[in-house]
């Protein structure tokens, strides 16, 4: 019998029914992570059909996706700018005291973006089943546990049941060797990835990144390479625990404590992909050739080095109505580019090290003029903390905007949007078409590089500045 | 939710590859905390100019595309969020089907379980279908067939279960809730 990968061993540890030519395997779901967007349509249903939550212990709630992240409208009374967003606040507080799942609300102090609060509060744990009405999900894969985006009505299913039907997906080994040289980031690693593979090459598959360069990084670096997964179209993305991995979670108030910590790790250790697993397909990378990466487009596959120009894609419509979109030309360098915003934050690099990186930047520099720099933490535990290291104080000198935790201008629910026709370099994971506004033109980039562009109001390579 | 078993219909085509869930419906409609009346947010930021009249230029305000209940999309429709307010949109607007050479995971498994059936078709089929917008196409369920106008029937892929589910007008949740018993031994077991 041939080794086991990773995602095998966490899928069959969670098959309450396997998957037959009939039917899907009945996959147990170990933490459901809910927020206000994509959860009032599911407890409709649990009402209507006078159903519990199931399993309200592994079940946790936030809200993040329409939160204010101005501080007067957070905590006093003042209206915030959008009341429908208010509303499915609201409907949030009182769907959970009615079904009794636990609530951190706006002003707890452990609110944040829900992919953020769940590996600080330690309730991401490796091995487990995780899932979110939110595609973003991937982000706890970082910890080898199988985490993915799902639907309204399957949240449904999981509040009913704690269960999920699931075909299996097939496994696709991403292996990154080498080492990231300085200036070069986990998101520039995952924006190449995606680079690579495209917006659709992971879809059917659960990705394994692997390799010394994956080993190299750290918890914080790990979550951005995995929350992107999906914008490879992939299911889910993983990385084996190691000792990176338990040194995080070690003390964290919902992680296992002591005998059963220990424990714990033992378990946790054996959930590596065996020598001889055999993967469905697998891409080789080199770390060490990456520079730090940019996006140019509308979706996060249209991604070049920061030094590069805009490639040409002769008869390749989407491109050209890409390029239009953007109000750019095959051949243009990127280096240089007006800038009007810089958003830092978000699930994809709105934790403490992302902020690290961004005050290395900012440093004894100034937001050049005309710009807007946002500066939104990923959740209030990191705005706290960022606040105790003084990077607060180096945004605020610098003339940065700095908010409330939320997940603000990555989608502008709330009402944080980019205005038409302006370029914002974002730390953010999506440069779709009016993701960030309506006709607002996003470029992907790293902490460093949009922290780099915020000082210039221009497109800049962050190794000039670090 | 209505059995589907076989409907024909005109066709929409939108050829334009790798359409996200945040074209199909912008974020700043999905404040909303019921399912109903999202048909006129569908594509909004396509279909209508900046102020709010239609947009001439776009498939579905083209005369072809009026009355159309089968959407022809470009590869990997329906990547990025998992927004089921994506099929929720479709399906208010009028849409029972989307035909593609693939969509997005996320995207395929929401449109399941709201009834809007994904076809997959190969390069050839869906070029066809690409070059002839207007054109009256079958989607056999039972079959597992689209058939096209000159009555040519091109098997597609679909799920068994879900396809059960479809054909019999089931949600899946009752299927789910019958596994209860198999669900508490897990847990006895495992937890």
């Amino acid at each position: 019998m041939t080794g086991r990968t990773m995602f095998d061993k966490v899928w069959a540890a969670h098959e309450v029914v396997a998957e037959t030519a009939d039917t899907p395997a009945v996959l147990y779901i170990d933490l459901h992570l809910i927020h206000e967007v994509t959860s009032p349509q599911a407890f409709a249903v649990l009402k209507k059909a006078g159903l519990p939550v199931r399993r309200s212990d592994r079940t946790l709630a936030t809200m993040d996706h329409s939160t204010p992240t101005r501080s007067e409208e957070f905590f006093l009374d003042v209206p915030v700018k959008v009341d429908a967003a208010s509303r499915q606040v609201q409907q949030l507080e009182r769907n959970t005291q009615d079904f009794g799942v636990e609530l951190l609300g706006l002003r707890d102090a452990r609110r944040g973006i829900v992919h953020v609060i769940s590996p600080e509060l330690g309730a991401t744990q490796p091995g487990m089943t995780i899932v979110c009405g939110d595609s973003h999900t991937s982000t706890h894969g970082a910890f080898g546990a199988l985490a993915f985006g799902i639907g309204t009505t399957e949240v449904g299913h999981v509040f009913a049941t704690q269960c999920l039907l699931q075909r299996k997906p097939k496994t696709f080994a991403v292996n990154v060797r080498g080492r990231l040289q300085p200036g070069v980031t986990a998101k520039d690693l995952i924006l190449a990835i995606i680079g690579r593979i495209g917006v659709g090459g992971g879809t059917g598959y659960v990705l394994e990144y692997r390799g010394e360069a994956i080993r190299a990084l750290s918890m914080d670096e790990r979550m951005t390479v995995c929350n992107m997964s999906i914008e490879a179209g992939a299911r889910a993305g993983m990385i084996e625990p190691d000792e990176t991995t338990f040194a995080y979670l070690k003390g964290r108030p919902r992680a296992p404590q002591r005998a059963a910590w220990d424990a714990a790790v033992a378990r946790w250790r054996a959930l590596a992909s065996d020598a001889d697993a055999v993967f469905d397909r697998s891409v080789d990378i080199d770390a060490a050739e990456l520079t730090p990466m940019i996006t140019y487009g509308t979706n996060p596959g249209m991604v070049v080095a920061v030094d590069a120009t805009v490639p040409a894609r002769a008869g390749d419509a989407v491109h050209a109505k890409a390029l239009k979109y953007m109000g750019f030309e095959a051949g243009d360098a990127l280096l240089g580019k007006r800038v009007d915003v810089v958003f830092i934050g978000s699930c994809t690099n709105g934790r403490l090290e992302d902020l690290e990186a961004a005050a290395r930047v900012l440093k004894g520099r100034k937001v050049a003029a005309g710009v807007h720099l946002l500066i939104v933490p990923g959740s209030q535990q990191i705005k706290k903390a960022a606040e105790a290291a003084g990077l607060a104080d180096i945004f605020k000198a610098a003339g940065a905007d700095w908010r409330e935790s939320g997940c603000s201008m990555c989608l502008g629910m709330n009402g944080d949007t980019v205005a038409a026709g302006q370029y914002a370099v974002s730390t953010s994971n999506r440069n779709f078409e009016g993701r960030q506004g309506v006709g607002a033109r996003t470029l992907l980039a790293s902490p460093y590089t949009a922290a780099a562009s915020a000082v210039t109001g221009r497109i800049t390579d962050p190794r000039t500045m670090l | 939710m209505e059995p589907i078993t076989r409907f024909t219909s005109t066709i929409a085509v939108l050829p334009q590859t790798n359409v996200d869930t945040d074209q199909i419906i912008p974020a700043r409609f999905l404040t909303v905390t019921t399912r109903d009346g999202l048909g006129k947010s569908l594509f909004a930021d396509w279909r209508y100019l900046p102020d709010g009249a239609a947009n001439p230029q776009f498939v579905l305000n083209q005369p072809a595309a009026q009355g159309a209940r089968i959407l022809v999309a470009g590869d990997n429709f329906g990547c990025g969020s998992s927004r089921e307010h994506a099929p929720w949109a479709l399906l208010d607007y009028g849409f029972r089907a989307v035909i593609s050479t693939s969509l997005a995971d996320i995207f395929c498994s929401n449109s399941l379980k709201n009834g809007l059936l994904p076809v997959i078709v190969d390069k050839a089929v869906h070029g066809w279908l690409l070059d002839h917008p207007g054109a009256a196409v079958s989607v056999d369920l039972r079959a597992r067939s689209l058939i096209l106008p000159d009555g040519t029937e091109v098997a597609f892929p679909i799920e068994a279960f879900a396809r059960h589910c479809l054909l019999n007008g089931t949600d899946e949740l009752g299927y789910l809730l019958s596994q209860l018993p198999a669900i508490e031994r897990y847990e006895t077991c495992a937890h």
